[in-house]
C-alpha cells in the first residue's frame, strides 16, 4: 500500500489496527511453478504416481541389496525356468538359464528407468530449445535448423547406432546418447509448430514493445506457453525409449549380459510366454506400472501448468 | 483549469478536460516525436515462379506529422487504412521501408535492435484485445512487474512488488488481484493490467491501438477517463488510434485523418469537426449517431458508394476519388498536395473549398 493510498484510507475513518492487518494480509508473489506445485499437489492420482515412481526406483536401485541374496548372474542349474519359490527366495521364479528373475528385474528396471530419464531430458533439454528457437526466430534460422532435422530423420537409426558404435566404446553411455539423439527429433518438431503458433499472438508483440530481447522472450514467455504439449509428448517419449532400448538389446547393441533391462526380460518372457509365464508377468507388470504413473503424473503437470483449469 | 476560467475562449466545451489546455500551452514546445514521409510497405508473394516483380502493399505511405509533449493525437480511418501499422511503425515493432521517426531527436528507422530495446523505455502501447495481450501463463504481479524485469533488474523483488501494487492502484486495481491469472479478469480489467503495465516506467509516449473498441460501451469511458487521468498527471503524449469518432473527439487535442496508408486531413480537435475539409472526413463525422433522436433523424448523412479499395491496387491519383463525390477527372490524374485549409488544418484535396459536399 503506499502511503497516499494509506492516507486515504485512515481518512476514511479506520482504525490502524485494522489498517495494520490489512497490511499484513497483503498477497505476497507467486509464480507459476509455484502455483503449478501446488495444483499438483492437490491432484491425487498425480501424487499417489509420484510416489509410487519413487517406491519403484529406490526398489530397483537399493531392492538388490537389501531383499534379496542372490546375485545377477548367479546360474541355479537345479532350477531352470521354474516359477516362484518362496522358501529359495525366487520370488519371481527364474528365467531360461536358471537365474533368478526378482534380482534381474530389479537391475532391468534401472537400465529402463536411466534410459528413460535420460532421453526424456536430452529430448526436453535440446527438443524443446532447438524448436522453440525455429518456431519463434522463423524465416531462414528456422529453414536452415528445420532441414539439419530433416537429414537426422533421413539416417536409418541402426546405421546410426552401429556408426556410434564403431568410432566410439561401446557403453550404456552411447545407449543413452544415440536413443537421445533420435527422440529430441520429434519433439523439436511438435516445439517448433507451437511456437509458431504463439509468435504471432499480440501478448509476444507487448514483450517486444516493452524491450525484451528475442531470447528473453522465448525462455519467458514461449516456452512457458508451449508446455502442454510438451509434457504429454514427454509421457508418450518415455514408454517408447525404454522400448528402443530394448531392440536395440534385442539385435546386440544395447546392454550386454549378464546386465539386463525390462525390454529385455520382457522380449524373452515373451517367447516363453505359454511355458513360464512368470518371465513375461513380472517384469511387464513394472514396465506397466511405471508407464502408467508417468502417464498420470505427466497429466497431472500439464493441468498444473495451466492457470486456466482450477 | 484556472486558464480556462480566465480566457473561456480557450475551451468552452471542455472545461471538464484540462488536458486540453496543457497542449495548447505546449504548442511552441519542441516537438516529442517527429514522424516525416513514413512507409510500410509490404511485399506480397509472387503470383508465380515466372513472375517478374510482386505486389506491394503500401499499409502506411508518406505520412508525416509531430506530436507535441503532452498531446493526444487522435488517428481516426476505416479499418485496413493502416492505423495501427503506422502505430507499430513508429515503435519499430514493424520496420519502416522508409521515412524518419524521429524521437527525441533522434531517428529511430535506423537503430540496432539492441539501442532500440533500450528506447522502448519512454514509448509504450496499449493494445486492441486487452486479454490476448496479457500472457496467460504469467500471474498478473509478473506481467505488471514485467518491464521492471527488463529496465530496472537491479530492483528487489520486494522493491518490485511495491512498484506493481503502486501501478495497480493507480489504475484502479485492487492489490489482492496480484496473484491470478488474466482470464480471471474481464475485458475492462484486462485493459487497466496492461494500461499499468506501459505505465509502470513512466513513458513519455503511449500509443494506444484501438484500446477500447473490444470493449463494452460502458467500459469504454471508464478506460478513456482513466487514460486521460492518467495523461494529466504523468504529461505524458498519447497517440490514439481508434475508428470510433465520438471516441477520439473525446479524448482528442488533434486528428489525423487516413484513407488507404495516405493522410486526408489533419486537425485540431474543434476545427476538424466544426468544419471538416475532405470529403472522406466529412462522410466519417456524418455517420457518427446523434445523441438527439430527432437530430438523428433529421441529419444529412454522407454514404460513401462501394467498399475500400484494395490497397493492393489503390486508384490513381487520389485514393479517395472512387467514392468521393466531387471526384473529377484531375483527381484521376494528379496526388492531391497537403496543404493548409485553416489556421490548424491541412487537407489533402483538390477541391476543398469546393462547397458542394
Amino acid at each position: 500500500m503506499t502511503e497516499a493510498n494509506r492516507e486515504a484510507v485512515s481518512d476514511a475513518g479506520l482504525h490502524p489496527d485494522l489498517i495494520r492487518a490489512a497490511e499484513e494480509r497483503r498477497p505476497r508473489g507467486r509464480s507459476l511453478w509455484q502455483d503449478a506445485l501446488r495444483r499438483l499437489g492437490r491432484n491425487h492420482a498425480a501424487m499417489a504416481s509420484l510416489v509410487m515412481l519413487v517406491v519403484i526406483t529406490f526398489l530397483c536401485f537399493a531392492g538388490p541389496h537389501l531383499l534379496t541374496d542372490h546375485p545377477l548372474d548367479r546360474v541355479y542349474w537345479d532350477r531352470v525356468a521354474k516359477g516362484p519359490d518362496f522358501e529359495r527366495g525366487h520370488w519371481f521364479g527364474t528365467d531360461g538359464n536358471g537365474r533368478d528373475l526378482f534380482v534381474r528385474t530389479l537391475y532391468g528396471g534401472q537400465i529402463s528407468l536411466m534410459v528413460g530419464l535420460a532421453a526424456t531430458l536430452v529430448s526436453l533439454v535440446i527438443g524443446v530449445l532447438y524448436g522453440a528457437t525455429a518456431g519463434y526466430f522463423g524465416g531462414r534460422i528456422d529453414n536452415v535448423l528445420m532441414r539439419i532435422v530433416d537429414i537426422l530423420y533421413a539416417v536409418p537409426f541402426i546405421f546410426f547406432v552401429i556408426l556410434l558404435f564403431v568410432f566410439f566404446d561401446r557403453n550404456l553411455l552411447m545407449v543413452f546418447v544415440a536413443i537421445g539423439a533420435v527422440v529430441w527429433l520429434d519433439m523439436a518438431r511438435i516445439v517448433r509448430g507451437q511456437a509458431i503458433a504463439l509468435r504471432g499472438k499480440e501478448f509476444i508483440e507487448a514483450a517486444r514493445s516493452l524491450g525484451l530481447s528475442g531470447g528473453a522472450i522465448l525462455v519467458r514467455h514461449i516456452i512457458p506457453n508451449l508446455l502442454s504439449p510438451v509434457v504429454v509428448f514427454v509421457t508418450l517419449t518415455v514408454p517408447q525409449v525404454i522400448l528402443f532400448e530394448s531392440f536395440l538389446s534385442f539385435i546386440g547393441l544395447g546392454v550386454q549380459e549378464p546386465m539386463t533391462s525390462w525390454g529385455v526380460l520382457i522380449s524373452e518372457g515373451a517367447r516363453r510366454m505359454q511355458q513360464a509365464w512368470w518371465m513375461l508377468a513380472f517384469p511387464a507388470a513394472f514396465l506397466a506400472v511405471t508407464l502408467f504413473c508417468f502417464n498420470y503424473l505427466g497429466d497431472g503437470l500439464r493441468d498444473a501448468l495451466d492457470p486456466k483449469d482450477r | 483549469m484556472t486558464a480556462a476560467a480566465l480566457d473561456p475562449s480557450l475551451d468552452p466545451g471542455h472545461a471538464d478536460d484540462p488536458g486540453a489546455i496543457d497542449a495548447r500551452s505546449a504548442a511552441d514546445a519542441a516537438p516529442i516525436l517527429t514522424v516525416r514521409d513514413l512507409r510500410v510497405h509490404f511485399p506480397m508473394p509472387k503470383k508465380s515462379i515466372l513472375a517478374r516483380d510482386r505486389d506491394v502493399l503500401k499499409a502506411v505511405d508518406g505520412i508525416s506529422f509531430d506530436l507535441r509533449p503532452g498531446e493526444t493525437l487522435g488517428v481516426v480511418g476505416e479499418s485496413g487504412c493502416g492505423k495501427s501499422t503506422l502505430g507499430r511503425a513508429i515503435l519499430q515493432l514493424i520496420p519502416a521501408s522508409g521515412g524518419q521517426v524521429v524521437w527525441q531527436g533522434e531517428d529511430l528507422t535506423g537503430l540496432s535492435g539492441r539501442a532500440m530495446r533500450d528506447r522502448r523505455r519512454d514509448m509504450q502501447i496499449i493494445f486492441q484485445d486487452p486479454l490476448a495481450s496479457l500472457d496467460p501463463r504469467m500471474t498478473v504481479g509478473d506481467i505488471i512487474g514485467q518491464p521492471l524485469r527488463t529496465f530496472a533488474p537491479d530492483l528487489s523483488r520486494q522493491a518490485r512488488r511495491e512498484r506493481v501494487l503502486e501501478a495497480m492502484g493507480v489504475v484502479g486495481l485492487l492489490p489482492e488481484m496480484v496473484n491470478r491469472y488474466p482470464h480471471e479478469f474481464s475485458g475492462g480489467q484486462a485493459q487497466r493490467i496492461g494500461i499499468a503495465r506501459a505505465m509502470i516506467l513512466r513513458p513519455k509516449l503511449v500509443i494506444c491501438d484501438e484500446p477500447v473498441s473490444a470493449l463494452d460501451v460502458s467500459i469504454q469511458s471508464q478506460i478513456i477517463n482513466l487514460l486521460m487521468r492518467i495523461q494529466r498527471e504523468f504529461g505524458l503524449s498519447l497517440i490514439f488510434i481508434s475508428h470510433d469518432l465520438s471516441v477520439v473527439r473525446h479524448i482528442s487535442h488533434r486528428i489525423l485523418v487516413l484513407y488507404l496508408g495516405r493522410l486526408v486531413e489533419f486537425a485540431d480537435r474543434d476545427a476538424l469537426y466544426a468544419s471538416p475539409r475532405h470529403p472522406y472526413t466529412r462522410a466519417l463525422i456524418s455517420a457518427v449517431p446523434l445523441p438527439d433522436p430527432d437530430a438523428e433523424r433529421n441529419k444529412q448523412r454522407i454514404v460513401l458508394p462501394g467498399d475500400l479499395p484494395s490497397p493492393l491496387d489503390p486508384p490513381s491519383g487520389c485514393h479517395f476519388r472512387t467514392r468521393c463525390p466531387r471526384a473529377t477527372s484531375l483527381c484521376a490524374q494528379t496526388v492531391p498536395a497537403f496543404e493548409p485549409t485553416g489556421p490548424s488544418q491541412w487537407t489533402a484535396c483538390h477541391h476543398w473549398h469546393d462547397p458542394r459536399t
